[in-house]
């Protein structure tokens, strides 16, 4: 089973969940999976269609930007992670 | 054969070099975004800082009071959690004091800062990306407990931090503005620019309405920025020191980063940015004022960041 790992600012629209386990062949398809079982994260991953600027999704560490994009192809045995910018500062 | 110099007038050391920084007349921005000629505002160039940014008041601040007190002592570690900035504050600071630096930062900070760090000798002990700033502050803590030759900062919770702007950054824009500010905004990230800042002006003059401004929702794109609802709450934060707050949006953070460096010259990064978009919400309301934000970089550290090439 695909997994994605949840960053700890997602978890409240998520159960709690650290880890959801998904179903599709693509980040797209994954994503969606994962936004049809938990449906508040949509607003904060989406921008329309489009994943938000800031929204960093690896698939085993390695940025879908310097992949396929959306349509990076993921397998049962993927591990991908939702990565946020870093708070603290000021 | 040579002697020491006696240098008039000149700053010989880095901390010497903190704080003092320009004050900018954000003059187009606000015209640009429906502010009335009869408002002014204006905003601290943090980045004129020796290390880049606003954090060497808090770092200075922080490692002073601890040489004061005693904690720091000449060939100690100074510890502490980091997002980027602070770290190389302290990074620059113990360099030039003799203290080992060592930090905890999450291991997505731009590579920019990561390379920065080192290049002052700093050791770093990447966390888990996924716990954010948090994650970090949880692993200085473990390690703080686990060996207490350390001396661990903590500037979360060390109010050096806050006192920092309550002793500086304040009295420059009460000076800078010749005491006419009405308005002060900033975002926040420890809070200690705020709060201290804050402090100050008011007790300076009571009718200043002070605003911070947050990220709109706690996954955000605006670095440095804390979502206080949903993150580990410093202890220097003081909810009750200002007038209110304004959310702000990743997405116009970054628009505005692009405009103030195309049309007013400001490359600033992106809590910068953040604030202005506070700063015009502001000013936006006001017939009369001086309304003063900070910038707390420039853009230098955030140039792998794709939003510079959109729009």
């Amino acid at each position: 089973m695909t997994t994605i790992r949840i960053p700890t600012p997602l978890r409240t629209y998520t159960d709690g969940q650290t880890t959801v386990n998904v179903t599709g062949s693509s980040v797209t398809a994954v994503l969606n999976d994962l936004t049809q079982q938990y449906p508040a994260l949509k607003n904060h991953l989406f921008d329309g269609d489009e994943l938000r600027s800031f929204v960093n999704v690896y698939v085993n560490k390695e940025d879908i930007r310097a992949l396929n994009g959306a349509a990076t192809a993921v397998s049962e045995e993927d591990a991908l992670m939702i990565v946020p910018s870093i708070a603290g500062g000021a | 054969m040579f002697s020491q110099v006696n240098i008039q007038n000149s700053p010989t050391t880095v901390a010497d070099q903190v704080g003092h920084t320009p004050l900018l007349n954000l003059r187009k921005i606000a015209a640009a975004h429906g502010v009335p000629s009869t408002v002014a505002l204006y905003a601290k160039a943090e980045w004129f800082n020796p290390s880049g940014s606003v954090k060497d008041r808090p770092a200075l601040s922080i490692i002073l009071a601890a040489e004061r007190s005693g904690q720091l002592q000449p060939g100690m570690t100074l510890l502490d959690s980091t997002s980027g900035n602070m770290g190389i504050a302290y990074a620059m600071l113990g360099a030039a004091r003799g203290y080992q630096v060592k930090l905890t930062i999450p291991a997505n900070a731009s590579p920019e800062r990561i390379a920065i760090l080192k290049a002052y000798g700093a050791e770093l002990i990447l966390t888990d990306p996924l716990e954010g700033s948090d994650g970090a502050i949880v692993k200085a803590r473990q390690i703080a407990a686990a060996d207490p030759t350390v001396f661990y900062a903590n500037q979360y919770d060390n109010p050096a931090n806050w006192q920092a702007h309550y002793h500086g950054t304040a009295i420059e824009i009460w000076e800078q503005t010749r005491a006419q500010i009405t308005h002060f905004t900033t975002g926040l990230g420890t809070s200690g620019t705020f709060v201290g800042t804050t402090r100050r002006l008011k007790q300076l003059n009571s009718e200043i309405v002070c605003i911070s401004s947050q990220p709109d929702t706690p996954f955000h794109g605006l670095e440095g920025w804390k979502h206080m609802a949903s993150a580990m709450t410093p202890a220097i934060y003081d909810e009750a020191a200002g007038d209110g707050n304004i959310d702000v949006r990743t997405e116009d953070a970054y628009a505005l980063a692009r405009e103030l460096a195309r049309t007013e010259g400001v490359f600033t990064g992106i809590s910068g940015a953040g604030s202005v978009l506070g700063a015009l919400a502001v000013a936006r309301d006001l017939h009369h004022g001086v309304v003063v934000t900070l910038l707390p970089d420039n853009g230098f550290k955030y140039l792998s960041e794709r939003f510079w090439q959109e729009g």
